[in-house]
């Protein structure tokens, strides 16, 4: 976890004079203010991040519970309609975009530690550590993720959201670990780390204090990356029926709309809403990482 | 060069040895009882067959020999194409039932990654740079990557199936047909195909198109592109060459995104009920027959190990440095 939380503030590193590091934060942040596609991926984020937190304290009823009158269009009592049972749609969509932070959190937090680490300490170790590490990324990266999930998951009995982050997280991390390892290897022979291990830190000092912020930028959008890749994930294994018992989630509404024929019955309220969340989060984190992109690199602002 | 495919071809095999021990693993040690679990989930109501298939499956788990002699008797049975027996299916092999359903999954897979990656790359290279393209369909592409396949399969199968009645939804062909060599058959055959081909290509479209935009860009930043550009070299032939240096990451990206559309490929088909590898995942699950659910997980891998495979041979015909350099490490 340290390496996460010195990544972005780079407070302990001491050798940067104050007055720089202070002139590139504000420009930083004078183009991230003008940057449409990272204020627009954003504001989307933060606004379904809201309402997944602050959406389920409104409802006073269980999301699975039958509480309204069967198979009825979307009006002024139940805003996304009902299913087939009764069910409220906007009661699940709100706990259901509150269980997909929760699995992007959690998958793409697992999978992103593991990666960086691999791909730090193979990057910065080199010789056979790093050939041993990256053979088994590149095992692991051509297994097909959601493949060995299915096997791996279809022989839990019990399944809950914090066991399925915890296999997407093992199953999803080599990505991370090439990305990271290539740009540590380009780092482990500057000067100023060569002086930290002249000065006799230890490997895990050098790497948080020395090298993760000098990357900052480019972990926190694979920890993006990451995160929506596991929240992809995770929609898949419900709608297989892998989802965690009794919980809520859009994968699975999508997956009891599926069951229960919604689209022969012209039900498009059932299965419009959970997917319609999921593209938009994960979509406008991708375009909030390409806002990121072209604020930090300057060769992609445009002119 | 064959420094390159022999390193390549060790991780290949590692991998799949990793797979096998990782499919012989789960059911041993994974909490519970997997014979059992998977007998009463499989609704037989005759006790003699119960107890028959009972003994069958305690003896090829082998759960009473050493854990050793298991991995050995499990690596042995594969390599005489034994993957056992099914239980949703009782007395047909795995093996069977899984060669019936691959065509349809391939069917789908290679027309929709080929496709989907050549007009990708093509319309990426023509958006990259042009104010308005960039900006309009810069997003789209992001928001198709985002979409999950299942959800797009459904929104095509409601729209264009059920509403507007143009193809149909559900099947590898019409339910009152036979498989056969007619003409029937076949028009039947490539109408239920329209729709999860489609809602495939869509998404890899998205994708593809993006990666090929980022990387032009990168190369029209390079030193060639702007000592071409000061030559006063016509825009059009700087973006060949652009184009042809981009398209190395893409088809490593090609061999990296496999994983993805395959699980994408799965997932449509069940929307579609479309009698691939997708829609014997589920039945397997629903049904608990986990050989079946395990032969398909090891077909899965040797394909993409397959495809892997093809795809650096074809990198390495492509990219001429790794047949000079031979660096392992670049790919």
């Amino acid at each position: 976890m340290t390496n996460v939380s010195g990544a972005p503030g780079a407070a302990d590193s001491g050798t940067a004079p104050e007055p720089v590091a202070e002139r590139k934060v504000s420009e930083t942040l004078h183009f991230a203010r003008r940057n449409p596609k990272l204020l627009i991926g954003l504001s989307i984020v933060l606004g379904f991040l809201v309402l997944g937190l602050v959406g389920p304290l409104f409802i006073d009823h269980d999301p699975n519970e039958y509480v309204g009158p069967q198979t009825q269009s979307p009006n002024g009592e139940y805003w996304f309609g009902t299913t087939t049972f009764g069910q409220d749609v906007w009661a699940q969509f709100v706990y259901g975009v509150r269980s997909t932070f929760i699995i992007g959190f959690l998958g793409g937090g697992i999978a992103f530690i593991l990666g960086t680490t691999v791909g730090f300490v193979a990057g910065y170790k080199g010789g056979i550590i790093d050939e041993i590490l990256n053979m088994i990324t590149n095992v692991v990266l051509v297994l097909p993720a959601l493949v060995v999930l299915i096997v791996a998951v279809a022989y839990l009995d019990v399944k809950g959201l914090f066991v399925q982050g915890l296999f997407i997280g093992l199953t999803s991390w080599p990505w991370a670990a090439r990305a990271v390892r290539s740009q540590a290897l380009t780092l482990a022979n500057r000067d100023y780390v060569d002086l930290a291990r002249l000065s006799g830190r230890r490997t895990w000092r050098i790497i948080t204090s020395e090298m993760a912020p000098n990357m900052s930028s480019y972990l926190v959008m694979s920890f993006i990356l990451m995160f929506g890749g596991a929240v992809l994930i995770a929609a898949g294994l419900d709608f297989i029926g892998l989802g965690p018992s009794n919980g809520v989630s859009l994968g699975m509404m999508l997956e009891s709309a599926m069951q229960w024929s919604a689209l022969q019955l012209g039900m498009w309220w059932w299965f419009l809403p959970p997917g319609a969340g999921i593209t938009a989060i994960v979509g406008s984190m991708y375009i909030l990482n390409v806002g990121l992109d072209e604020v930090f690199n300057p060769k992609l602002r445009e002119l | 060069m064959w420094r390159y495919i022999g390193r390549k071809s060790f991780v290949y095999l590692l991998t799949f040895i990793v797979a096998v021990t990782i499919n012989w693993m789960i059911p041993r040690f994974m909490p519970g009882d997997p014979v059992r679990s998977m007998l009463t989930r499989a609704a037989i109501d005759d006790p003699d067959a119960l107890a028959r298939m009972t003994d069958y499956y305690n003896e090829v788990f082998g759960l009473d020999k050493p854990l050793y002699e298991q991995y050995f008797a499990f690596w042995a049975g594969l390599f005489r194409g034994d993957l056992g027996v099914s239980v949703m299916l009782y007395p047909q092999e795995v093996t069977d039932i899984i060669l019936r359903a691959v065509p349809y999954t391939l069917a789908l897979l290679l027309p929709a990654i080929l496709l989907s990656w050549i007009i990708g790359n093509r319309f990426g290279a023509f958006a990259a740079r042009s104010k308005i393209l960039d900006n309009t369909l810069l997003p789209v592409g992001y928001i198709l990557t985002a979409t999950p396949y299942m959800w797009l399969a459904l929104l095509l199968a409601w729209s264009l199936g059920i509403v507007a009645g143009v193809f149909p939804t559900s099947g590898g062909y019409s339910f009152s047909l036979r498989p056969e060599f007619s003409w029937l058959f076949i028009s039947s055959l490539i109408t239920h195909w329209v729709l999860p081909f489609l809602s495939m290509f869509i998404v890899a479209l998205g994708g593809w198109a993006i990666g090929m935009r980022n990387l032009i860009i990168y190369e029209l930043e390079a030193d060639y592109s702007n000592y071409l550009k000061s030559l006063g070299a016509p825009r059009k032939l700087i973006r060949r060459y652009a184009f042809r240096n981009a398209m190395l990451p893409q088809i490593t990206g090609l061999a990296v995104q496999l994983g993805t559309v395959i699980a994408g490929a799965l997932l449509t088909e069940i929307v579609f009920n479309y009698p691939g590898l997708g829609s014997l995942i589920l039945d397997s699950l629903n049904s608990r027959d986990f050989f079946l659910l395990q032969g398909v997980f090891l077909f899965v891998v040797v394909g993409v190990l397959i495809a892997n495979f093809i795809i650096d041979i074809i990198y390495v015909l492509v990219d001429p440095r790794t047949r000079v350099q031979m660096t392992g490490g670049a790919s």
